[in-house]
């Protein structure tokens, strides 16, 4: 039998003020099994661990006991020096007695005593059947996928390759840039988005350890953590991207015109086009949904003055496959749709736009190079009304979050307004106005003070158009006064969403989303960049509404988690992970059914379930639900549990 | 195909022409209203102060004995409609307030009869284009200004009636007797209500609000299914020209009105039910 030694601690007064520490000493002592008992005032400190390891030495102890504080707290610290003197580390389990027991049980001294007897009793019992374990090891690919080529996918992507890590970065667009793209101005300092932006998207195309994808989506995600296979779909461009030297004659040969995605319909591009002129890659892709030729075989004048021959009509999609050992999500959100607001017009009004389409207009290189005017006529707007929280903060009709950031461009929209139209008047409908960052106040306070921005406390119940103007039906709630403003332009700071294609993605990488559908992490404090899947990181909006500067110090974050996980060649994980006794498998899959971390499998071969032991998290929901008892849990057997359960009767 | 209907009191004193119109009008399209026998007044409001059961026992009591005699109830009047559905969801949906009433009355209820829209049998029962069909003197050429109000579509979660913000079950209707509906701001705006009453102004000023949108769009004349709307509409029309020194007066009638005209039952409306001359034409 195995020479079980206990170390009952007093911490201080925490335990032992409550515990009869004496009585717990002398009825321990007698339990079968005990070759070694003893109490200090403190084990965790240096010589309290000095007196259990000299004890396992010199009685030739095979486990230990330490009966103290919460597992959570010095779990690693007594299996460490368990193995100084020379032990398995799965040879030592602690009793919680302080949080589980002296804490909680502070007027009932007589009762604590006992349940500390008793839960000590439970783990000897549990100990005596203990194997000693080794860590799971498995070798690592150092190479990781980042999907999304927004600011934070991008800013990801370099962090991970300048430590020169391997990174396979996947833009669904033609080309990197994502909303930030979009932008003209960014706050607080209201740098221009391009300038900042198009170094990034630069160094992207050239760095050397970047292969960057675009216009392809992740299709699947097999493998686990440091050996993930990704699927990926290149969607037909109808171009060879590499011959194609970007001269643009296609472009402007090309005799259809729609409406531009990347202007959100302010502008126009063409059945063969590129996002943007600065764009990276910047070679176009064809259209297929426009492109007259690819429709009914007509016009084909793209091919015709291509000079290098890089049009190819009969272009497939086309899978690939990328070998990866971790991934970084960072797909970015998407904003409430204007179509859907009834109260606002359904869209239908024409000088009521979303904040992005007012970046558009205001952006140099938008479709007026920079000319605020309405889009119904082409004027210059003389009375804006920006109207914050739309469909946010609003869980009647919309999403109760704030996302955060409309205060902040809205300022920043009425400031830039200001200047351009230096005799028309800003009207700004808000709440409250939330502006926590560095410079964020100081910028709003600008612009009620210098550009003379008028802020509204309250909300517009409706706009409709009437003599060519949008009537604005609000309420001043300061004054209690309802207010009636004709504008020439609405602007709708509308809610932030999560991608329309968040559930799917989250569904290939098995991760789970919030109940707006974010990505959710791992811990909301301190695991904010994990996802409940080791080995998938989250970046930027998917997660959650942010700013530019919040993005780019998440997407740091998430490449500093990659690069701590590829600092080993091997990954090791603990060995508390499901046994199957193949004897007993009846191969009915319940068990695969209910693993939350995708670590059990049928293997069809043998007709047997099998553990994935570094998906395995050794939760033990497997164990409860097999029907024919042949899931184990290491070190956690049911005849461990009810011999614990047996000492607690 | 007999239907059981609620006409409400107004309907028989200052809207008889809406209930006279609504009973040829369907009797026309092969539905007779039944009446209620013994209805009671609905209250005329939805009490909003949630413990207040005394006020939701007129409505409980029709809704009761409604469901004795029928699965479906037709209402007329927008505010009846809007007490009795609200009241009828409220005692579905809420065991305890259910219990209370119930038991004060003595009778068992679950809330399982229908309460529909004379609009809702139009469109569901007869169909707008089989309306259309039996359509005699069609209203081409005339544009109507639908005008909604707030009590057939709101609250939506309990009315489940129209979209509230963008309703198109009037211009269904309009577009059936051949007429254009005419697209205005202010067709589910509240044209001031009971306030009539303390307020004058306020109903003054918003009738001038919704009538002058609606003429501006080019409407030649109005239609509601609510006699309280009807009135502030039609009634007040001369204080506002009195007010302003002009006005482009319009007609107000009820939908029913336009029907039984539609389908040839009538040939003129009844003048004296009506302030601003009802002539279409």
């Amino acid at each position: 039998m195995k020479k079980i030694g206990v170390f009952i601690c007093w911490c201080g007064s925490n335990i032992a003020d409550v515990v009869s520490v004496d009585k717990v000493l002398a009825v321990i002592s007698k339990h079968p099994g005990v070759a070694h008992c003893e109490y200090y005032k403190y084990f965790c400190s240096e010589p309290g661990q000095r007196l259990v390891e000299d004890a396992i030495k010199n009685k030739s102890l095979d486990a230990i006991v330490i009966a103290a504080c919460s597992p959570s707290m010095h779990e690693a610290t007594f299996r460490k020096a368990a193995e100084r003197a020379g032990l398995n580390r799965y040879q030592c389990e602690i009793t919680n007695i302080r949080e589980q027991c002296s804490w909680v049980h502070r007027m009932k001294k007589g009762e604590a005593t006992q349940k500390a007897i008793d839960l000590i009793s439970g783990t000897i019992e549990k100990l005596k059947l203990n194997e000693s374990l080794q860590p799971i090891t498995t070798p690592v690919t150092k190479r990781a996928l980042v999907i999304g080529g927004g600011i934070t996918g991008m800013q990801a992507a370099l962090d991970i390759a300048n430590a020169g890590v391997e990174v396979v970065l996947l833009e669904r667009a033609p080309s990197v840039g994502g909303h930030m793209s979009q932008l003209a101005e960014t706050f607080p300092t209201l740098d221009c988005s391009q300038c900042i932006l198009t170094p990034r998207t630069v160094e992207i195309a050239q760095h050397p350890k970047i292969k960057l994808i675009t216009y392809a989506e992740l299709e699947e995600l097999s493998g686990y953590l440091g050996n993930y296979t990704a699927k990926i779909r290149k969607k037909a461009a109808y171009i060879d991207r590499v011959k194609c030297t970007g001269c643009g004659l296609c472009i402007e040969k090309c005799p259809k015109k729609i409406p531009s995605e990347f202007d959100l319909g302010s502008g126009q591009r063409k059945a063969v086009y590129i996002l943007y002129p600065q764009a990276v890659p910047n070679k176009p892709v064809i259209d297929p949904e426009n492109c007259m030729y690819l429709l009914e075989k007509k016009c084909g004048i793209c091919q015709k003055v291509c000079e290098v021959k890089a049009v190819d009509y009969e272009q497939k999609d086309e899978i690939i496959e990328e070998k990866v050992g971790c991934v970084v999500v960072a797909t970015g959100y998407d904003l409430y749709p204007v179509k859907d607001i009834a109260e606002y017009g359904n869209g239908r009004i024409k000088d009521v736009i979303d904040g992005l389409q007012f970046e558009r207009l205001n952006s140099a290189s938008g479709p007026t190079s920079g000319a605020i005017v309405r889009p119904s006529n082409g004027d210059v707007p003389k009375d804006v009304v920006f109207i914050q929280c739309t469909r946010s903060r609003d869980p009647e009709k919309g999403v109760s979050y704030c996302p955060g950031i409309c205060c902040m461009y809205t300022g920043k929209h009425a400031m830039l307004y200001k200047r351009k139209v230096p005799d028309g008047q800003a009207y700004v409908f808000y709440m409250d106005i939330r502006a926590p960052g560095k410079d964020y106040e100081e910028f709003i306070q600008r612009g009620i003070e210098e550009e003379r921005t008028l802020y509204i406390r309250g909300r517009v119940a409706r706009l409709y158009e009437e003599n060519g103007k949008v009537i604005v039906c609000g309420i001043d709630t300061l004054t209690g006064k309802i207010i009636e403003i004709k504008a020439d332009l609405v602007v709708l700071a509308t809610a932030m969403l999560p991608r329309a294609t968040a559930k799917d993605l989250a569904k290939k990488l098995n991760i789970s989303t919030d109940e707006y559908g974010f990505y959710r992490e791992a811990h909301v404090k301190l695991k904010p960049v994990q996802s409940n899947t080791m080995g998938i990181f989250l970046a930027g909006c998917c997660q959650g509404p942010k700013d530019i500067p919040y993005s780019v110090s998440q997407a740091g974050s998430a490449a500093s988690k990659v690069l701590a996980l590829f600092g080993s060649d091997k990954l090791s994980s603990e060995p508390i992970v499901a046994t199957v006794d193949e004897s007993l498998c009846a191969a009915c899959g319940v068990c695969v059914a209910n693993c939350p971390y995708n670590a059990r499998e049928i293997d069809e071969k043998r007709k047997v379930a099998v553990v994935k032991e570094m998906l395995c998290q050794g939760c033990g929901a497997c164990v409860a639900v097999c029907p024919n008892k042949a899931c184990q849990l290491k070190n956690m057997t049911t005849e461990q549990v009810m011999s614990i359960m047996k000492e607690l009767e | 195909m007999k239907i059981l209907f609620y006409p409400g009191c107004t309907l028989t004193q200052k809207a008889k022409n809406f209930y006279d119109t609504a009973v040829a009008g369907f009797k026309e399209l092969g539905i007779e209203l039944e009446e209620l026998k013994n209805w009671y007044c609905c209250q005329a409001d939805f009490s909003l102060v949630t413990d207040n059961l005394m006020a939701m026992l007129a409505a409980s009591r029709n809704l009761v004995s409604a469901r004795k005699e029928a699965a479906e109830l037709a209402v007329s009047c927008s505010t009846c409609y809007n007490v009795l559905k609200r009241t009828n969801h409220l005692l579905k949906n809420d065991d305890a307030k259910r219990k209370a009433i119930t038991d004060f009355l003595e009778e068992k209820y679950d809330g399982s009869l229908k309460v529909l829209h004379l609009l809702e049998i139009l469109r569901d029962n007869v169909g707008f284009e089989n309306l259309a069909k039996k359509v005699k003197n069609s209203l081409a050429g005339l544009k109507i200004a639908p005008y909604y109000g707030c009590l057939l579509l709101r609250p939506d979660d309990e009315m489940q009636f129209d979209n509230p913000e963008n309703p198109a079950i009037f211009e269904d209707f309009i577009h059936a007797l051949g007429a254009e509906a005419v697209d205005y701001a202010h067709k589910s705006e509240c044209c001031g209500s009971y306030l009539l009453i303390p307020s004058r102004d306020v109903v003054v000023a918003r009738a001038d609000k919704i009538l002058s949108n609606a003429i501006d769009k080019g409407a030649n004349l109005v239609i509601t299914s609510c006699p309280l709307c009807q009135f502030n509409l039609d009634w007040t029309q001369e204080l506002i020209k009195k007010q302003k020194g002009s006005f482009p007066t319009i007609p107000v009638f009820y939908f029913t009105e336009l029907l039984a005209y539609a389908l040839g039952l009538i040939k003129d409306f009844d003048k004296e039910r009506h302030f601003v001359p009802p002539i279409i034409r």
